[in-house]
């Protein structure tokens, strides 16, 4: 594994002389977030990057900043200092169209609370990227592929007898494995997976973990997730704590 | 293609939200119904108008008329001829319509038109009007028609008429014969003083109207609209309508009114012959048709001319077209031919422009009225898509984080309004016609329900309730609902669509 990753002060200087180019980096980001008429400052300058393939998770307490620093990452906010970059190439301060696209087409979320529509199906909701990258007629002409693939990345997570039912039919475990499906159908590069076991028992958020790891195996699916668990932690191939908005300890696994 | 499929969804799991909409149905129903009737009523009083009227009128400045109406008839069939099918000369006064009622004269202000009937039918259907062509209901009992639509219009009594006129006249005679008994014997009692009672109801009644043979008809002779001859009443207790008739085809009454020249009461006793009624309450309580020659004879209005021959005069000269787009060209033709010093050439509209513009106004304040109550109905929606778009903060943020754009988020809010605006609207025109078609029924129900009279026929001289369905207005009041759904939902949506997906998502 990696070792220097962050020591340089010049993180652009640095990678030019010594990384291959990163999958995806945060670079001295700073967040702050506005409650009221006090700005509370969330990220102090934080540096991450991520190679390809990798498993990254981060861990700190709550309000160490770790979700925020995986939205950021993902394009779901933007840094007030910093720019994020996808293989090299700034990606925070794009137009909001593209941001739109690569949050579509590159990354794929997993949330503590799975985040499914309620008013959809499990298939349906494992559509919805599809639904939302292709026109109405682009999509109407391919919908069985769409279908099919839809299908079979429910069949992976294991859930291929609840093709119709309601999130609310789910158990905890199932809308996870069913998030999954959701963020994978899209065939993203990066998967952010926001405490993708915090609301699971230790069983069920084992399986999940598990699945995510041969995903990251096979499939060779950079992934990030982030997490207070440590001994969920321990199965990425590297560990980031967070604390207090700025990067604590870093840690490789196995 | 999840915009579709969420708007879907969520027309079919936010029963509030079309809770909010049972508004725009029910103002788009209530705007459909109040314009059909009111374009029924309006469509109705129209012809009814037109049919009194004609489609063009040229009338004489001068009540005194002017003279040779066959001679300008002529004219005008030369100047327009191909565009009409009829004309009729008319003389038209004010007069004053008295009929005897418990031994005294009631009198009526009626306006009294001088008419020929067989050129009168030709400009307008009078026939559909008058009573004796068709069947009437009588206490409740159809009572068939006494004429065929084949006959042609005339002075004359039907035979039942004429029957009741003759058994009348006796009756007087009778009375008289007998009265004259009394008094000579009186006479023979007192001397000469007499009861001035006596006196005068055998001057001024029997007497004028027992001077020709019995049963003889009057020189001048009368078509009397209902409202005049009958009147309705409502019995206090039984609360059943019941139609007296004050004057019946066959009595006799006194018409006065005012020579030509220098105006002078004229007075004579004329006949009616029928009565009729055209559904609108204005002609129907004020107009009394006669004879032409009686009053042409009455009010002066023949000049003896020195070869022996007679002219006599008119004061309108009514015209029907073959087709009443052809209007403005036969007046602008008519305008330039007949001195506008002499004459005035007006359509029917023309004549009743007034009339017909309050309807006008009437029906668009109406209108505005109405869709203010679609416009609340609209607010409702803006507030319940308010509170879905809260409802829904979570979803909108999964929707962002999975790539969908704001625009995209929008629409999905802006569809949904689209699509409820539709659906209550369409359930609002479903509603609105289905009522507009059952409407009698309904008003039948309705008067059975409440024990109250919906629409009497007493008020409105209509038996049913006219409705015209414009599908025009129909496509515009659909439309502008689903316009103030889509209206409403654009700030919502606009909200929806700025939230920004980390807002959305944040559960700490």
């Amino acid at each position: 594994m990696s070792t220097t990753i962050m020591t340089s002060d010049n993180p652009l200087l640095r990678e030019s002389i010594a990384m291959p180019v990163p999958h995806v980096a945060a670079l001295a980001v700073q967040k702050a977030y506005r409650k009221g008429e006090h700005s509370v400052p969330v990220l102090h300058g934080v540096d991450i990057s991520v190679r390809k393939a990798e498993f990254l998770s981060i861990i700190g307490q709550s309000g160490s900043g770790k979700s925020t620093l995986m939205h950021l990452i993902g394009l779901l906010d933007t840094p007030d200092v910093g720019e994020v970059q996808l293989e090299g190439q700034r990606i925070d301060d794009l137009p909001v169209r593209t941001r739109d696209e690569l949050r579509n087409r590159v990354f794929g979320f997993v949330f503590q609370f799975y985040h499914l529509l309620p008013e959809l199906s499990l298939m349906e909701n494992v559509l919805t990227p599809l639904m939302i990258r292709h026109s109405i007629w682009n999509y109407w002409t391919r919908r069985r592929e769409f279908q099919d693939r839809a299908k079979a990345m429910i069949d992976r997570v294991g859930l291929g007898h609840r093709l119709t039912h309601k999130p609310s039919e789910l158990s905890g475990g199932e809308m996870q494995r069913a998030a999954i499906a959701r963020a994978l159908v899209a065939q993203p590069e990066i998967l952010l997976a926001d405490e993708p076991t915090g609301n699971l028992d230790a069983k069920t958020g084992r399986e999940i973990i598990d699945l995510m790891a041969r995903l990251n195996e096979r499939e060779q699916l950079t992934i990030i997730m982030v997490t207070h668990d440590k001994s969920i932690a321990a199965e990425a191939h590297r560990t980031v704590r967070l604390c207090e908005g700025r990067i604590e300890t870093l840690t490789d696994a196995a | 293609m999840y915009k579709m499929l969420l708007c879907q969804r969520y027309l079919r799991t936010r029963y509030i939200a079309l809770a909010s909409i049972i508004s725009v149905t029910l103002g788009v129903a209530t705007m459909i119904v109040v314009n059909s009737v009111m374009a029924g009523f309006g469509s109705e009083m129209r012809a009814r108008i037109q049919g009194i009227l004609s489609d063009i009128i040229v009338e004489t400045r001068s009540m005194n008329g002017e003279f040779d109406p066959e001679g300008h008839m002529q004219r005008i069939r030369e100047l327009v001829g191909k565009y009409i099918s009829g004309v009729t000369a008319t003389v038209e006064v004010h007069a004053i319509l008295s009929y005897k009622s418990l031994g005294d004269y009631v009198p009526h202000p009626v306006n009294l038109v001088a008419i020929v009937p067989e050129s009168k039918a030709e400009v307008g259907p009078l026939i559909d009007y008058l009573q004796s062509y068709h069947s009437q209901i009588e206490n409740g009992r159809e009572v068939p028609a006494e004429r065929s639509r084949t006959e042609p219009l005339g002075w004359e009594l039907t035979p039942a008429a004429m029957a009741r006129r003759q058994e009348k006249a006796e009756y007087y005679r009778q009375t008289e014969k007998l009265r004259h008994q009394m008094r000579a014997q009186r006479e023979k009692e007192e001397g000469n003083s007499s009861d001035p009672f006596a006196e005068t109801s055998g001057e001024d009644g029997a007497a004028a109207e027992s001077d020709e043979a019995p049963g003889q008809l009057q020189k001048g002779r009368l078509y009397v609209g209902v409202g005049l001859a009958t009147y309705l009443s409502v019995d206090p207790e039984t609360k059943e309508s019941k139609t007296y008739n004050m004057i019946r085809p066959g009595d006799d009454v006194r018409i006065t009114t005012y020579s030509a020249g220098t105006p002078a009461p004229k007075y004579f006793v004329a006949t009616v012959v029928d009565t009729f009624k055209t559904g609108m309450s204005e002609y129907d309580s004020n107009l009394v048709y006669c004879n032409l020659e009686q009053l042409q004879e009455v009010r002066g209005m023949i000049r003896h001319n020195e070869d022996g021959t007679e002219t006599r005069a008119f004061t309108s000269l009514q015209i029907k077209l073959k087709d009443y787009k052809d209007a403005p060209k036969v007046i602008e033709i008519l305008r330039a031919n007949f001195s506008a010093e002499n004459f005035n050439v007006n359509t029917w509209e023309q004549r009743q422009g007034p009339l017909l513009a309050a309807v006008d106004v009437e029906s668009s304040i109406l209108n505005i009225l109405l869709f203010l109550i679609i416009t609340v109905a609209g607010f409702g929606i803006l507030a319940i898509f308010f509170m879905i778009v809260v409802e829904k903060t979570r979803d909108i943020g999964i929707l962002k984080a999975l790539g969908a754009s704001s625009s995209g988020v929008m629409s999905i809010f802006l569809t949904y309004g689209l699509l409820l605006g539709m659906v209550g609207a369409g359930a609002g025109v479903g509603v609105g016609l289905l009522f507009v078609y059952y409407i009698n029924q309904i008003e039948k129900f309705i008067t059975f329900a409440t024990g109250r009279e919906v629409f009497p026929e007493k008020i409105y001289y209509f038996k049913d309730i006219p409705t015209h369905v414009d599908p025009f207005t129909v496509c515009w009041v659909a439309f502008g609902a689903v316009m103030i759904a889509v209206l409403a939902s654009v700030l919502p949506a606009r909200r929806a669509a700025h939230l920004r997906p980390v807002q959305a998502l944040r559960y700490e």
